[in-house]
């Protein structure tokens, strides 16, 4: 396995501090691409390194800079997304604790690749530590020279906003996160016209990535190509829930689901079997143990009718009852919906009532009908992706896990062991 | 006019003007430096924002109460934020939370009579490899037992 890339110094006290990332070679990169590069070089070897977007929708990083048109005179703006709230994933809180320099090298890289001179990080209001992190970060590569004006005596500037949000999963969805940061509510944009790339904040060009695609940055810069791709390419995958090394595992992308899970996050506990995974954060659908072997890449989870995502692998062994863990899914996407548009503010709702009433014991047969029609119903009706991720694991376990739903309403009774008694 | 906020705060919310291109950027960071002023945001309060920003408080009073980190109340002196999504959930964090309810006597999103702990179950924290997490107002607490609770609060001023 190839030594990691992006979390080789993760964890390392005192790291955040300029002297020690800039000990390991940090900032070199950025000061190779300003010094001795072309801004469409830069785009040029992203594009050839397959780097795809980490947010979620996983669009190609070179492919989006390209297409942000780079008039002259018009302003343009870098946003980093840092609002991560995808259930189960945790890669960029990480990383924005843990190496805030290198984000802030990716951003310095991007920008200038972009010729875009004002960046803004939409940094989660709960990530108080990271807050702290990155603003002390950002104060020292000021005070060198990397950021302000004529950085480095290249002649090129950068000015840098940490931006907080204030608690609303939608505004990591990258419309509604400009409108946020425009200061208004955060409801999300019509698609087409409103493409960041295209018409983004102020309805200028706006390059709008996640915080661990500009991570990589630096380490295509600084190896090349064939130099990165040697890494995997690389990803982190998020791994918690019922597993005993929960954390950030940085692997070739497309590692099998079961490799990650049993080799490098400690396995299940003692005498527990594998039931289920998202392999994607709780808005991918639910896979169960006969999938173990797939490859945990774009195109081999898309075929299972799931996602890559966030990458955010939530583990569940067989203590646990699907038909809660669902209803608590459908409650976080309740709770989250921005209401703007009806299937998913009242879909939500609905579906909540009906899996309450199951678990109540209170269920009626025709209820599972209902259920995989209401989420049948939301799919490809909701004004953007936060409805329409609640059908498709809703609808994957009323597959995988039939029986359980009908015990439920049968019995009135979960004919699993407990998660609270397996844990005490 | 009577102003709500402090001259330092004012201050601060022209600072964060200055930093965007319009104005109306500054509204989130505006609210937050005016609500860790006072713990909350007053009508007052909002005004003094929306007038500083040039934003109108109907539409300032429609932002504050779309973001979830806003308090038009006056919360408890601290604030426990307990996550109660997947990870947490499949790592106890409902016993956790019941624990918590107990000790305090109140319910999540309730403040205890005497002014000191807001409790409020939340979505993923993104820290799911430390489940169950909570929030003890800016600090983060990993791997939380019934019994590393008790210890939390009783360092609770
Ligand atoms: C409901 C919803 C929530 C999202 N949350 C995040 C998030 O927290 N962080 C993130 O980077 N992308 C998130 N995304 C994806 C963004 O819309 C966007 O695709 C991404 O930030 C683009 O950056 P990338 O190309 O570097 O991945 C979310 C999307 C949706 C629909
Ligand atoms: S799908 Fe949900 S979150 Fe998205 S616009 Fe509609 S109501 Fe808002
Ligand atoms: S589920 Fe609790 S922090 Fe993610």
């Amino acid at each position: 396995m190839p030594r990691p890339l992006l979390t080789r110094h993760l964890g390392r006290p005192g790291r955040e501090r300029i002297d020690a990332y800039l000990e390991t070679g940090g900032y070199q990169a950025a000061s190779t691409a300003l010094r001795d590069l072309t801004p469409e070089k830069i785009v040029e070897i992203v594009e050839a390194s397959g780097l795809r977007g980490r947010g979620g929708a996983g669009f190609p990083a070179g492919r989006k800079w390209k297409l942000t048109p780079k008039r002259e005179g018009e302003a343009r703006y870098l946003v980093v997304n840092a609002d991560e709230s995808e259930p189960g994933t945790f890669k960029d809180r990480t990383l924005i604790e843990q190496d805030p320099h290198q984000l802030l090298e990716g951003m310095l890289i991007a920008a200038y690749a972009n010729q875009v001179h004002q960046a803004f990080v939409y940094l989660r209001g709960e990530f108080f530590a990271g807050y702290d992190r990155l603003r002390g970060a950002l104060a020292d590569a000021y005070a060198r020279g990397y950021f302000g004006r004529n950085i480095l005596g290249t002649g090129f500037d950068l000015e840098v906003v940490i931006h907080r949000g204030a608690g609303a999963y939608i505004c990591g969805e990258e419309t509604a996160l400009l409108e946020s940061l425009e200061g208004k509510r955060g409801f999300p944009r019509l698609k087409p016209p409103y493409y960041p790339a295209v018409k983004g904040l102020y309805g200028q060009p706006t390059v709008l990535n996640n915080v661990e695609t500009l991570a990589h940055i630096p380490h295509i810069i600084a190896l090349g190509v064939d130099g990165y791709r040697a890494y995997g390419p690389p990803v982190l995958y998020s791994v918690s829930g019922h597993v005993l090394d929960p954390g950030v595992k940085e692997l070739p992308i497309g590692t099998p689901l079961r490799e990650i899970i049993f080799e490098h996050a400690g396995g299940l506990r003692p005498g527990r079997t594998l039931k289920a995974l998202f392999p994607g954060g709780s808005s991918s659908a639910i896979l169960t143990a006969e999938h173990l072997d797939t490859p945990a890449d774009f195109e081999p989870l898309a075929k299972l009718g799931s996602m890559l995502g966030s990458s955010a692998i939530i583990v569940m062994d067989d203590t646990t009852c699907m038909p809660a863990v669902i209803r608590r899914t459908v409650e976080f996407y309740r709770d989250e919906s921005c209401g703007k548009c009806t299937p998913c503010r009242e879909g939500t709702i609905w579906l909540s009532q009906i899996l309450d009433r199951i678990l109540l014991g209170r269920g009626r047969m025709e209820d599972l009908d209902l259920l995989d029609g209401i989420a049948r119903n939301m799919t490809g009706t909701c004004f953007c992706p936060l409805g329409e991720s609640v059908p498709p694991s809703l609808r994957a376990s009323l597959r995988h896990f039939h029986e359980e739903y009908e015990h439920h309403i049968k019995t009135g009774a979960c004919d699993v062991r407990p998660v609270a008694a397996a844990g005490a | 006019m009577a102003r709500a906020l402090s001259e330092a705060v004012l201050g601060e919310i022209a600072r964060l003007r200055g930093l965007y291109p319009e104005p109306r950027s500054a509204l989130l960071p505006a609210l937050h430096a005016a609500q860790e002023e006072a713990g909350y945001l007053t009508e007052a309060a909002m005004e003094d924002v929306g007038r500083t920003l040039g934003v109108p408080l109907t539409e300032v009073v429609s932002v504050a109460t779309f973001y979830e980190m806003f308090h038009l109340e006056r919360p408890g002196r601290h604030h426990i934020r307990i996550c109660t999504n997947l990870s947490c959930y499949l790592n106890g964090c409902d016993r956790v939370l019941e624990h918590l309810c107990g000790r305090l006597g109140v319910r999540p999103g309730e403040t205890t009579p005497d002014g000191r702990v807001t409790v409020e179950a939340v979505q993923c924290l993104a820290a799911c490899e430390e489940a169950p997490v909570l929030l003890i107002d800016a600090e983060r607490h990993p791997r939380v037992s019934p019994a590393a609770l008790d210890d939390l609060l009783a360092r609770l001023a």
